[in-house]
């Protein structure tokens, strides 16, 4: 007796609403779906729940696409894609958005990875949750195919959400799908998502406001910018890139920066990182830990080339943002490089703190 | 969970940041037996709700989540 095969797809999955339509819709269609998440280092997730002091009575934080895929019963492929994701944004061929964000390029660069993977795990075909025009350039009508051809998957990306707006694909075409039952949704409203979750019963999803990555961040752009003008040249680690999602950072000259931790979960993150890289010369280089003895206040890291001055300099900016503020003087520890000391400064005042030197 | 349950393999992830300790813990996983324990050691506090998604995800069996100040310590057997 002849057997069907159940046609299955793997699908990219944000953890935000129009992902899990779009796995809803094939699901509806008895497709068997799977999901891949990639991990860039710039995923904005929980990252900041989990540096800061938590918020009275908040849940803890959570990973928005794993917990799409216990909803929608699939199973996710975790992939982490950070360090070859570095040429992406260092270098993005199709430039940047409205910030770093290197939209095109990256779309482009998952799109082909996860036809890797479709590839390795006998799936059938792709599809994304995107809908026309949601987004200024990755989601542009003219630059859907684009995405495609050149991630060599051309006919094989299915859009449910958006699929009856563009080009019918092969899953269409060979009868795998019925576009029929699929959405020709497009623009930026959100209201006809609503419903279709609604209809599908689907209550527990992320605003859309917590945005995808933190490259899309006026804030965070500026920083990431500060640290290859200073360095001379577009490179970034991953610890440089998890240290700009954490403190007040201030450059109060071009040879170096200081982060400071605004509350005791940030300063314990931060000190984490110095700490775990103590045995680690190579990592640690160019960075300092100070904080005030016997006081409390922030833990600072200076990183760069500072002279002794501007040692003394990040000292009484510790003293400053601590609760010594007020004192005459107040004795900061400097820890890094081989060094231990205490110095006795004097705390900055507010006024001699330029808005310019904050980043 | 009354008895902490005894690890095959323990991962330090401390530092890391969501969703790196799963994504750890799920290479950690390769290689090792059906039913062997894992135990992951944390500082991200969004492995308490992670953990036991990604085991329901995933069909491993969540064993418990143990709170200690800063650090959680998590146990997963293989599924
Ligand atoms: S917002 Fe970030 S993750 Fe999303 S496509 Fe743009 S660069 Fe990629």
């Amino acid at each position: 007796m002849e057997t069907t095969k159940q046609i299955s797809a793997l699908g990219l999955l944000s953890g935000g609403l129009d992902s899990m339509l779009a796995v809803r819709l094939l699901q509806e269609q008895g497709i068997r779906v799977e999901c891949v998440n990639f991990y860039t280092g710039f995923c904005i997730q929980s990252h900041t729940g989990a540096m800061r002091n938590p918020e009275p009575g908040a849940s803890p934080p959570r990973h928005d696409a794993l917990h799409a895929a216990q909803l929608l019963g699939i199973k996710l492929h975790m992939v982490d894609i950070a360090e070859e994701y570095v040429r992406i944004v260092t270098d993005p061929k199709h430039g940047y958005g409205s910030h770093l964000n290197p939209c095109l390029d990256c779309k482009i660069f998952m799109v082909s990875k996860a036809w890797a993977l479709k590839e390795q795990l006998g799936f059938d075909f792709i599809f994304t949750g995107e809908v026309l025009g949601q987004r200024p350039m990755s989601q542009r009508r003219e630059n859907l195919p684009h995405i495609e051809r050149e991630a060599g998957v051309e006919g094989w990306l299915l859009r449910p959400l958006c699929a009856t707006r563009i080009k019918p694909t092969e899953p269409e075409k060979r009868g795998w799908v019925d576009r029929q039952r699929l959405k020709g949704f497009s623009g930026r409203g959100r209201r006809p998502q609503m419903a279709l979750a609604a209809q599908f019963g689907l209550h527990d999803y992320p605003s859309p406001a917590g945005g995808c990555c933190f490259l899309t961040d006026v804030n965070y752009s500026r920083k990431l910018q500060d640290l290859w003008n200073f360095r001379g040249e577009r490179a970034y680690s991953m610890e440089d890139i998890v240290l700009l999602k954490a403190g007040r950072h201030l450059r109060p000259a071009p040879r170096f920066k200081v982060i400071v931790g605004r509350d005791e979960t940030e300063n314990h993150f931060l000190a984490g990182i110095h700490g775990a890289n103590k045995g680690d010369a190579v990592r640690c280089q160019g960075r300092w830990a100070l904080h005030a003895v016997d006081l409390p206040g922030p833990l600072l890291l200076v990183e760069g080339h500072p002279s002794e001055e501007d040692l003394t300099l990040a000292c009484r900016l510790t003293a400053r943002f601590g609760q010594g503020r007020r004192q005459a003087a107040v004795r900061v520890a400097i820890e890094g490089n081989g060094r231990q000391e205490v110095r006795t400064v004097v705390p900055l005042p507010a006024d001699e703190i330029p808005a310019e030197w904050y980043l | 969970m009354v008895v902490e349950p005894v690890p095959d393999r323990y991962l330090d992830v401390r530092q890391l940041l969501c969703p790196l300790p799963i994504i750890r813990a799920e290479a950690a996983m390769t290689g090792m037996a059906t039913g062997a324990v894992l135990a992951i050691c944390a500082t991200d506090p969004g492995l308490s709700r992670d953990l036991p998604a990604w085991c329901a995800v995933n069909g491993h069996q969540f064993l418990g989540i143990k709170i200690q100040g800063r650090e959680l310590m998590g146990w997963v057997a293989k599924g």
